[in-house]
Parts: C-alpha cells; sequence; structure tokens
C-alpha cells in the first residue's frame, strides 16, 4: 500500500503514465474489471465447490447423475390424463401428463382469476353501498389467508358439501343432475362432452397426438378470428374515409360462428350425456374435485388480488379523462371502454404479469388435494419411487423456470405494444 | 452478515457443524446424548404426539425401547415428523439415525436406495375398506370405483398393479395424508379407501359408525413393516436390529417389564440370561452395556406388550396380533436365538 | 325594509315561507337507499343479488356456528352433546389451541415466545416511527440476539459472542479507517470472520463455564404452529432485506457481468415455485454440502425462504430506485459523493422510504407462504391440523380448525396490510 499514491491524483493523471499495479484498484477505468474478474473468481470458486460435494455425495451413495429412470416403467395411475397413458408407461410419459395437468390448470385459473378479478375490481368501485362492500369483503378475506387454506376449503366443500353419485340412484333419488345434463357430486362434476361421429384420426406429434378433428375446429376458429380483424380494419377504414362505419356485426358473427358450426354439422358432432353406472358417472367430461378445487382456490385467490390491481389502475387514470370524455359527449360505457380502460391497462398489465405468474407457481399446490401435476408426478411419485430426488429436483425446477419465462415473455411482448408510444 | 451469524449460532446451538461420517452413528448418539428417531406426521396407533406433545404409538414405542437400550433413557428420544416423501432424505442425510415410520420393506429401497432394513415390526398387507351399504364383498367386483389412495406408497403401485391384472378400470384419488383419505372416503368421495389393513383397522376404529364400514377380505400384497437404517454402518444397524428381536424374543420366552427384574435376579433359563444380559456379555459385542435389552424391555415391555398397549384389541385401534403372532402362535415373528 | 314593501305591493309575500321538508324520497334513509342501492335497473338486480348472497351464506353458517360445543373431550363427545343437530365442535380448539400456536413448546415457557413478540414491535419502533429517538436503534440492532436467545435459550454467552463479532468488525473499520478506507472495509469484513471461527466459540466455553447463565434451552423441534409461521416469516423478510438491496444494487450496475449474475439470481428465484425451494432444503441440501454436514430444518428453511424474499425484494427495492427522480442521483455526483457515500445517505434511505408498502406486502405474501412448509413435514399449523386429525379423539374434525388457522392468518395479514395503507398514505411527501 505504500506505493499508492492519493487517488485522486491518480484519476486526474494523464494517460500516458505507465501502468502500474495499483491502478487496477484506484483507477476507475480498470476498477470495475477487477472488481467483476474478482467476482467470477469467486462464483467460480462456489460452483466448483457445489459441484465437487455433489460428485462426492454422490460416490458416498452409491449413485450416479442419470435420467434414466425417466424411460423406466411408472408403475402408477394418474386420474386426470390429457394424453393416453397407463401405469406400464414411462416416469417421462407421466411427467409429461402432469405438465400437461400443471398448464390445464394454470390457463383455467388465469382465466377465472382475470373474470372475477376485473368484475370485482370494478365493482368495488361501484356506487352501490352493498355491492362495493361485499365485494370488499370478498377482497380481503380471500387476499389475508393463505392459498393452501383455500385450496384444502374448496377441496372439503367439494367432498363434503355436495352428494355422493348414490344420491342420483333411485327412483325417487336425493339428488337429479341439472337439465339432465350435469351432475354436481362429490366426486366432481360431470358435464357433457361433445364427440364426433367422423374421426378423422389424430395428428402425430411426437409424444402428444392431439385428435385432427380438434385441431381442425380450433384452426377454423383462429382463421374466423383473422378474418374479422380484417373486416373491423377495413369498416375502420371506411369509417375514417367517409364518416360512416359500416354495420358488420352480423358479417363479424358469421365470420366467426358460421364455419365452425359447419365443421361440427359436417364432423356430425353430438353431446355425450353422462350417466350414472356402477359406482359412477360414466360419459361426458369429469371435471374433478381436485381440478375444481385447485382451480377455484387459485382462481378466487388470485382474483382478489387482480381486483385490487384493477381498481388501482382504474383509479390511477386522473378524473381529468373521463370528464373530458363526457365533454365530447361519450357515454359512460364508451368513457369506460374507449378512454379509461385503455390507459389503465398500461399500469394494470405489469402487476398483472407477476400474478398470474405467481398463479402458476402455485399450482404446484395441487398435491394437497390430490391434483396430479408436475410436481404431483415428477416431482412427488417419481422421485419418492426412483429415489431420484436430485435429477427430478432440478427438472422440475428448469420446467417451472421455462414456463415462467415463457409466460412473462409472451406478456412483456403484449404489455409493449398496449404501452404508450411517445413521439 | 447477519446471515452468517445466525446461521453459526444456530447451527453450534443446535447440532454443531457436526461432521457425523467423522464417527459411527452409535459414537454420535451417545455424544449427543439423544436419539433421533423419523417417525409419521401422524398415524393414530403407530406415531402421532398428544395433546401434550409427547408421541405415541407402535413405532414410537420401538425408538423408545432404541432410546432406553442406546442411551438408558427412553425419552432421550426426538421424533422428527417426515413424510412419505421426505423420510429417506432424511435418513440418507443423517437427519434422523433411524427411520421407525411404517416403512415397507423393498428390493428397490433396500438396493438402489441403500438403506437397511433390520427386520419387521409388523407385518401387514394392502386391503380395501368400503361401506356396507355398497354391497360389495369382494375386491374383484370393484370395476369402475373410485379408490382413495395415499399418494407416494407403495400402495399405489400395488393398486396399478392388481387392478390392471385383473382387468378392471379404477378412477384413483390420490390424497396426501391419512386423515385426508379418511375425510374422502368418509364424505363418499370414494367409493373404497385402500391402505395397509393395520391402518384401515385403525381408522375404522376411529369412525362415528365403525360398523358401517367392512374391510374385503383380499390382501393383495405384503407390506412388511420394520425400521430401516442407513447403509454401510453395519454395527448400528446391528443395535437396532437385535433391540427389535430383543423385544419379540422376551414375549417368546415369557420375559414381560412386570417380571423382568425377578428373572434377572435368579433365572436358570441360559436363553433368559443371555437376553437380560446376565450372562454372555452380548451387549458389550454391540458396543453397549449387558443391561441393554433388559432396559428396553423395561422401557415399553416386550413385543406383545408394546402391541397391546398402542395397537392391540383393548385399544380404539383394535387390530388382532394375525401375522404379528409369534411363530408358536401360528404367526410370522421368529426371533434368531441369543446366543 | 319589509315594512315599505308590505305596503307597496300587496301580492308579494312579505316573508319568508319556512323551508319545506324535502320529499319522503329524497331524504334520510330512502334517499340514500334509493342512490346506493336502488339507483337503476342494473343496482338493483346487484342489490338483490348481493343480498342473496349474504343470505345464504349465513343460512348456511349460522346456526351451524350458533350451535357450537366448546367442552368436549373429543370429536364423539361432542356428536353426544349435538345429539344429531348440526353444530360446530370447536371444542378442538380449547383442547388443543395451545399446539396450534406454539406446537410443541415447553407450556411453562410460553412467555418467552410471547415476550419475543412483544419485543418485536420495541424494535421495530424506531424503524416504523422516525420521531422516536435513534438511540433506540441500539435496542433494534441487539434484537435478533435477544430473539434467538429468547426463544432457543442455551446459554446467553452464545448470542453475546455472536454479536461481539460485529462489534469487532465495526471496532477495525474504524480504527483502520484512518488509513485507507479500502483496508478499514476489508478489516471489517474479516475480523468478525476471523472472531466467528476462532474465537467465538472460545469465549463462548469459557464465559459459560465461569457464568452459566442462561435460559433452558430448547431444541427446535419443539417448534411448531403459529409460532413456527412466524419465525420463518420474520427473520426471512429481515435477513431478505440486506440481500435485496445488495441484488437490487446488482441489477442496476453498470458492471455487466455482476449485473447479469444478479439478473439471473432474481429470475430463476422468482421463476421457480417455493415449494421446489423448500423441497431442496429438505432433499437436496445434504447433495450441495460436504458430506455428512447437516443442520437443523428450520434453519435450512429460513435459509431457503429467505433467499426467495430477497428475489422479490430486490424488485421491490429496484421499483424504489426507479421511483427517484434522476435529479437526486445527479445531485449526490455534484457534490461530489463518491458511489457508496451517495447510496448510503441520499439514495437508499429515499429509495427504502417509497419501498416499505412494498415490503410489507412482500413480508404479508411470505408470511402466508409459510404454511407451505407441510409439505416438508414441518409442523406449521396447518400440519398441526393433521397431527390432530390423526389424534383418535379428534379423527374427522375439519371445518373448526381450517376456520381457527384461517381466522389466525386473517387477523395478522389483515392488520399488517391496514398498517401498509397507513404507511403509503403518510409516505407520500409528493416530491412533484
Amino acid at each position: 500500500m505504500s506505493s499508492t499514491t492519493d487517488p485522486r491524483a491518480a484519476e486526474s493523471a494523464p494517460p500516458k503514465r505507465a501502468f502500474h499495479p495499483s491502478m487496477l484498484l484506484y483507477d476507475q477505468r480498470y476498477r470495475s474489471i477487477t472488481i467483476q474478474i474478482f467476482a467470477l473468481f469467486l462464483l467460480m470458486l462456489g460452483a466448483a465447490w457445489l459441484i465437487d460435494n455433489v460428485i462426492n455425495n454422490l460416490r458416498l451413495l452409491g449413485r450416479t447423475f442419470s435420467f434414466n429412470f425417466l424411460s423406466q416403467s411408472a408403475g402408477y395411475d394418474i386420474n386426470q390424463r390429457p394424453i393416453e397413458y397407463n401405469s406400464q408407461m414411462t416416469h417421462g410419459r407421466a411427467a409429461l401428463v402432469g405438465f400437461l395437468n400443471t398448464v390445464i390448470l394454470a390457463v383455467m385459473g388465469c382465466a377465472l382469476a382475470t373474470i372475477l378479478g376485473v368484475l370485482a375490481g370494478v365493482l368495488r368501485l361501484s356506487k352501490n353501498w352493498i355491492v362495493s362492500r361485499l365485494v370488499t369483503v370478498y377482497v380481503e378475506v380471500f387476499r389475508n389467508i393463505p392459498t393452501l387454506i383455500w385450496i384444502l376449503i374448496f377441496g372439503a366443500v367439494m367432498a363434503e358439501s355436495m352428494p355422493a353419485p348414490s344420491a342420483f340412484r333411485g327412483d325417487d333419488p336425493a339428488s337429479s343432475m341439472i337439465f339432465d345434463a350435469i351432475a354436481i357430486t362429490n366426486r366432481g362434476v360431470y358435464v357433457p362432452a361433445i364427440l364426433f361421429t367422423t374421426e378423422l384420426g389424430v395428428l402425430p406429434l411426437g409424444p402428444v397426438s392431439p385428435s385432427l378433428n380438434w385441431v381442425l375446429v380450433l384452426a377454423v376458429l383462429v382463421a374466423g378470428i383473422f378474418a374479422n380483424k380484417v373486416l373491423i380494419d377495413h369498416a375502420t377504414r371506411v369509417q375514417n374515409a367517409t364518416g360512416i362505419r359500416p354495420k358488420t356485426w352480423w358479417k363479424s358473427l358469421l365470420v366467426l360462428f358460421g364455419p365452425v358450426i359447419l365443421i361440427f354439422l359436417a364432423l356430425g358432432a353430438h353431446l355425450e350425456y353422462p350417466e350414472l353406472r356402477g359406482f359412477n358417472f360414466v360419459g361426458g367430461t369429469h371435471l374433478r374435485n381436485s381440478l375444481l378445487a385447485m382451480w377455484l382456490g387459485l382462481g378466487i385467490y388470485t382474483g382478489a388480488f387482480i381486483a385490487e390491481i384493477v381498481r388501482g389502475g382504474i383509479l390511477a387514470i386522473s378524473k381529468g379523462q373521463t370528464e373530458a370524455a363526457f365533454a365530447l359527449g361519450l357515454q359512460p360505457g364508451k368513457t369506460m371502454r374507449l378512454v379509461i380502460l385503455p390507459q389503465a391497462l398500461r399500469v394494470i398489465i405489469p402487476p398483472l404479469i407477476s400474478q398470474y405468474l405467481n398463479l402458476t407457481k402455485n399450482t404446484s399446490l395441487g398435491l394437497a388435494v390430490g391434483y396430479m401435476d408436475l410436481r404431483s408426478t415428477l416431482g412427488g411419485i417419481t422421485i419418492n419411487q426412483t429415489g431420484r430426488e436430485l435429477e427430478g429436483m432440478l427438472l422440475l425446477m428448469a420446467v417451472y423456470l421455462a414456463i415462467s419465462l415463457t409466460i412473462s415473455g409472451l406478456m412483456n411482448v403484449y404489455n409493449s405494444r398496449v404501452k404508450l408510444k411517445e413521439r | 452478515m447477519k446471515k452468517t451469524v445466525f446461521v453459526g449460532a444456530l447451527t453450534a446451538a443446535t447440532f454443531g457443524a457436526g461432521m457425523v461420517h467423522a464417527q459411527t452413528t452409535l459414537e454420535t448418539i451417545q455424544n449427543r446424548g439423544e436419539l433421533i428417531c423419523g417417525s409419521n406426521t401422524g398415524q393414530a396407533g403407530f406415531g402421532a404426539p398428544d395433546s401434550n406433545g409427547v408421541w405415541q404409538g407402535f413405532d414410537v414405542g420401538f425408538c423408545r425401547a432404541l432410546g432406553a437400550a442406546v442411551l438408558n433413557d427412553p425419552n432421550a428420544v426426538t421424533f422428527v415428523p417426515l413424510t412419505s416423501q421426505t423420510r429417506f432424505s432424511a435418513l440418507a442425510s443423517g437427519e434422523v439415525d433411524v427411520l421407525a415410520r411404517n416403512t415397507t420393506w423393498t428390493f428397490v429401497r433396500d438396493v438402489d436406495l441403500n438403506l437397511t432394513f433390520v427386520g419387521t415390526n409388523y407385518y401387514d398387507g394392502q386391503g380395501f375398506m368400503v361401506t356396507r351399504e355398497l354391497g360389495v364383498s369382494s375386491a374383484l367386483e370393484l370395476d369402475g370405483a373410485t379408490v382413495c389412495i395415499e399418494t407416494g406408497t407403495t400402495t399405489e403401485l400395488n393398486l396399478a398393479d392388481y387392478f390392471r391384472v385383473n382387468n378392471m378400470s379404477y378412477e384413483p384419488v390420490p390424497v396426501d395424508t391419512a386423515a385426508e383419505a379418511q375425510q374422502q372416503y368418509l364424505a363418499g368421495a370414494c367409493d373404497v379407501y385402500t391402505t395397509d389393513v393395520s391402518a384401515l383397522a385403525s381408522s375404522r376404529a376411529a369412525f362415528a359408525e365403525p360398523g358401517d364400514h367392512a374391510i374385503l377380505p383380499e390382501v393383495i400384497s405384503k407390506e412388511p413393516l420394520g425400521p430401516v437404517v442407513r447403509h454401510g454402518d453395519d454395527q448400528w444397524a446391528d443395535i437396532v436390529q437385535w433391540t427389535l428381536f430383543a423385544l419379540i424374543a422376551a414375549e417368546e420366552l415369557g420375559v414381560t417389564s412386570a417380571n423382568m427384574e425377578e428373572l434377572k435376579a435368579g433365572g436358570n433359563n441360559p436363553e433368559i440370561n443371555r437376553l437380560l444380559g446376565v450372562e454372555g456379555g452380548f451387549g458389550e459385542m454391540l458396543g453397549l452395556d449387558n443391561d441393554w435389552a433388559a432396559r428396553a424391555i423395561a422401557a415399553v415391555g416386550n413385543y406383545g406388550e408394546l402391541f397391546s398397549s398402542t395397537i392391540g384389541d383393548q385399544t380404539p385401534i383394535g387390530l388382532a396380533r394375525g401375522l404379528n403372532a409369534q411363530w408358536t402362535q401360528g404367526g410370522l415373528l421368529y426371533a434368531p436365538p441369543f446366543r | 325594509m319589509s315594512d315599505t314593501h308590505a305596503q307597496t305591493v300587496a301580492y308579494v309575500r312579505n316573508e319568508m315561507l319556512p323551508p319545506a321538508d324535502p320529499p319522503l324520497r329524497e331524504s334520510g334513509a330512502v334517499k340514500w337507499l334509493r342512490e346506493n342501492l336502488f339507483s337503476g335497473a342494473l343496482n338493483t338486480a346487484l342489490t338483490l343479488a348481493a343480498l342473496a348472497i349474504i343470505w345464504y351464506a349465513l343460512a348456511a353458517i349460522g346456526p351451524w356456528l350458533l350451535n357450537s360445543v366448546w367442552s368436549a373431550g373429543s370429536l364423539a363427545e361432542c356428536r353426544a352433546i349435538l345429539d344429531g343437530t348440526s353444530g360446530a365442535c370447536f371444542s378442538v380448539i380449547t383442547d388443543r389451541w395451545h399446539q396450534l400456536l406454539f406446537g410443541f413448546y415447553p407450556p411453562q415457557h410460553y412467555w418467552r415466545p410471547v415476550l419475543t413478540l412483544a419485543l418485536l414491535f420495541a424494535a421495530l419502533a424506531p424503524v416504523l416511527f422516525p420521531a422516536l429517538p435513534r438511540k433506540m436503534m441500539i435496542f433494534s440492532a441487539t434484537y435478533p440476539f435477544l430473539a434467538y436467545h429468547l426463544l432457543w435459550g442455551g446459554s446467553v454467552w452464545l448470542p453475546v459472542s455472536a454479536a461481539l463479532g460485529f462489534v469487532a468488525g465495526y471496532l477495525a473499520y474504524v480504527i483502520l479507517a484512518r488509513v485507507s478506507t479500502l483496508v478499514a472495509v476489508f478489516a471489517a469484513i474479516l475480523a468478525p470472520v476471523f472472531w466467528w471461527l476462532f474465537a467465538a466459540g472460545p469465549f463462548d466455553q469459557a464465559l459459560s463455564s465461569v457464568m452459566p447463565f442462561g435460559l433452558e434451552f430448547v431444541r427446535s423441534d419443539r417448534f411448531g404452529g403459529f409460532l413456527i409461521s412466524l419465525i420463518i416469516g420474520i427473520s426471512g423478510i429481515s435477513l431478505s432485506l440486506p440481500i435485496g438491496i445488495v441484488l437490487a444494487l446488482g441489477r442496476q450496475s453498470d458492471m455487466v457481468f455482476i449485473k447479469s449474475v444478479c439478473v439471473i439470481v432474481i429470475e430463476f428465484i422468482r421463476g421457480v415455485p417455493l415449494i421446489t425451494l423448500l423441497f431442496t432444503a429438505s432433499l437436496l441440501l445434504n447433495y450441495f454440502l460436504p458430506p455428512g454436514t447437516t443442520f437443523d430444518l428450520i434453519l435450512r428453511v429460513i435459509i431457503m425462504v429467505t433467499l426467495f424474499a430477497s428475489a422479490y425484494m430486490a424488485e421491490v427495492i429496484r421499483g424504489g430506485l426507479a421511483a427517484l427522480p434522476k435529479g437526486q442521483y445527479e445531485a449526490a455526483d455534484a457534490l461530489g459523493l463518491n458511489y457508496w457515500k451517495a447510496q448510503r445517505l441520499i439514495i437508499m434511505p429515499q429509495a427504502l422510504k417509497i419501498s416499505i408498502p412494498g415490503i410489507v406486502n412482500t413480508f404479508i405474501g411470505l408470511f402466508k407462504d409459510t404454511t407451505l412448509v407441510v409439505f416438508i413435514g414441518l409442523l406449521d399449523p396447518i400440519g398441526l391440523s393433521n397431527a390432530i386429525r390423526a389424534d383418535t379423539n379428534w379423527n374427522g374434525i375439519y371445518w373448526e380448525l381450517f376456520i381457527f388457522i384461517a381466522a389466525l392468518f386473517f387477523i395478522f395479514c389483515f392488520g399488517m396490510s391496514r398498517y401498509s395503507m397507513y404507511l403509503e398514505r403518510k409516505l407520500k411527501t409528493d416530491h412533484k
């Protein structure tokens, strides 16, 4: 340290001065590099230590690091199977089923949370005293009690308070199906399923093979939405040119629903109603208790947070905007739709993304009610049966990380599109 | 920095920066003055804390016997509740010294997971419970039924195999804990509750109307439940194994906690004498003192006493001895000779 | 004046009429009802729907709650008392409330956790209320050691010797600061480390053998119930604050490498569910530590929860930093302050102040998330509810336990969120 000159003198020293080791610490130009190299060194040291420990521990336990267990036979059954699966298939396949279940739950949960949240957020601002109080109670009660408790409570409500399938039996049953189509039981809700008389086969996509019928329906629906957008753009252009907006609603309806209905008719779509046979209802689509408990628990819990976000977003728009819109002669509904919401959306979307992320991560609580998501299959039974904690957990984390990054990536793209474009 | 000191302080206070492998498990336990036993998170009769936080039950009793044998104090045992998912890692990492938590002895666990199963303290099998109202008398009539099952256990695999072999379909309702499973079953969310027959019986005993429920005659698997230790410490495995055998042998030889002192003072049955440490010096071979088995028996009684005080037919659980009777009584309990 | 008018124009009323009451529909309760509840078709429908919901909820829960049993010894007794009628059996709470709150903590020592919680407020007071004398911060700084000793007990010298490490660091800094700041900083980091590694143990042992003071030692596995949620939540949040600040500053740094490391850490932790981190703590930590190392599960959970909270905290503080007007940074530069001085004196105090509501919200979230420890076998309130139901006396009870646990969490979290809103209003100093 004796060789150091006054730091400030070093900083202001002419650049031609010969390089001196102390400059690595005291010269601003080099200091950050020194620090970063030092940090890199520490990091590598830490990583090496961890990896060394893992290798040592694996050796002591007499194990190898391998993902071979994914191709072994799983041996356990999964009740909710979006793709074909039985207990003879591999652990990898079981993990895929779990992953799809996670995605299904996350999508359903986000949809429910958004709808509830927007409704509650707007209603909480309502002038109706009793409604706004009721919504406040909803928001506060759900926000301040852990989601795990809600999931357990909804699971208990589903199992305890709904009639058992046997209540539907006999000449004078204690319960009956709604419209002869929907059965709400303590084993879940049975709803009619759409079946086709003409099967087009399946689309082979590696491990997943969706039915071609549904792929076709989806394709037509997307095409319809796209065509509708063209239609509306055209109407806007006409309005800009002539000042008169052509009526588009019937064209929109036709473009959106016509082709889909045609496809359904052509493929011979019909409903399959659930009916009580043997121990359970058979036929139709079975929404299991575990799914419903998770869906309601996560959806309503997250909805309370979204309600607060929406309320905050609307309140953040200055009152002048509303007054200006009224001054222009816009009706309250249009004011909300054309003036307030587009602006509020910019405030709403970033926190909304993190709520979606939270919901998706919270799907990992599925085991509490026996929902077979990724964490219950790969991170639960598979790890338990094979003893591959390290590999299983790393894989589990990687998948969740990928899901999270995908969601935040997609939402960021959307966010940058609705962002205020300042000129 | 705050974290570091907290870590340091807490570590030192609770376990010390313990290098477990530097010493044998027995030394670790003796230095610590405490046996750490992995137990259930709560299963009536086998291991659950009572309202004073004192752990009670059949598996718990075995740990107390072990504590008495090793540390001369049946209460120097700490119980760490473990889920079916965390149990093996807790054992492998040295967090617990022994696992006494109705764990089934299987090939994969013994060989691939590097565990050592020292014996069987309860011979069990997987069965089915249904409500009598359902009118089912055999498991083969269960095609299409909804089955409640505790996830992460061997029962899940047995169930899949059984239904597949018999060409039946079923709808599994996986649940996390036994309490949850009973809740679902009682609410009628599943037709059938499947788990080890002992657990079925203990559940049924706790129901409001036990008579309304029937346990089906089929037992679809063998479930030898027993204490487990880590692979690689044979001395400790021997101690756990022979403590179990001591309890079993004591019952066979008629040694109870009541008559033990008397027998110790003046018996002329050489095997009893060896068991109770009067002759033979067996305890020293294990690295303990010669009174080890006598202490274990004094703490919880012999196998039969432990059974009847925790899960036997005098208790609410009401299990019959069945397979768990002595071999002389037609059961499977058979301790190797103390010789 | 009125006189003259009265004389001149006969048909003009010469005195004011008393104001008429507003029409019945425009006053009092009726008006309020009309404006607030029945102002239109939609509103009326909403009101009726809301009333229906309230009615159904009351009809479903009310009688059950009113008909509750508080003094039975088991569920069977409860059923006998209720005699077939529907009613809650809150006897399970009267029987087991102490377990749900304190776990298996020795009952004669219940005052210790209670005192710890009470002292927590005293320790927080100077942080939350700037009006209080700064000297109280000394108590806040010693609180973690005090809390540790109160909760776990053991020799009093252990936390004292741990705390002395910080004193050593501080002294080293003060003494060497005159020589060189850099040397002082290094010394301030190294001195405590050396103290803890080499001197703290002997110091503790020596003093413990000479003066064996201290409370009775309580092992970690006696902890449970609400106590465990509080310990994990509070230590998680307080420990995550410094780490969060470092991560947030790192993310704002100009140094590419440091910045990317911080971003990766934050995004990784925020991208995986807490439960996978908890499983790492319970299943995987023994893979990553030297063979045979094992330490307390609660401690491992606290470490993981701290990591988890740090990432969220970093984002909250980053928000606070971003909300600070650029002029503040420039002013600090203009004064010639170096980076650390600018952070310490200008930036951080303001940024933290802005972030306090966010920090409180992170805490509420973290506190609720402590319920996830049930999945790794810790007996938090939910875990205990399972254990209680495993007892033959209470096998089959459900709602009463969940109502109690939910109420506990609600009271705590609701109080915190109200407090955070109060802070938000109070801290609105409006820089504009």
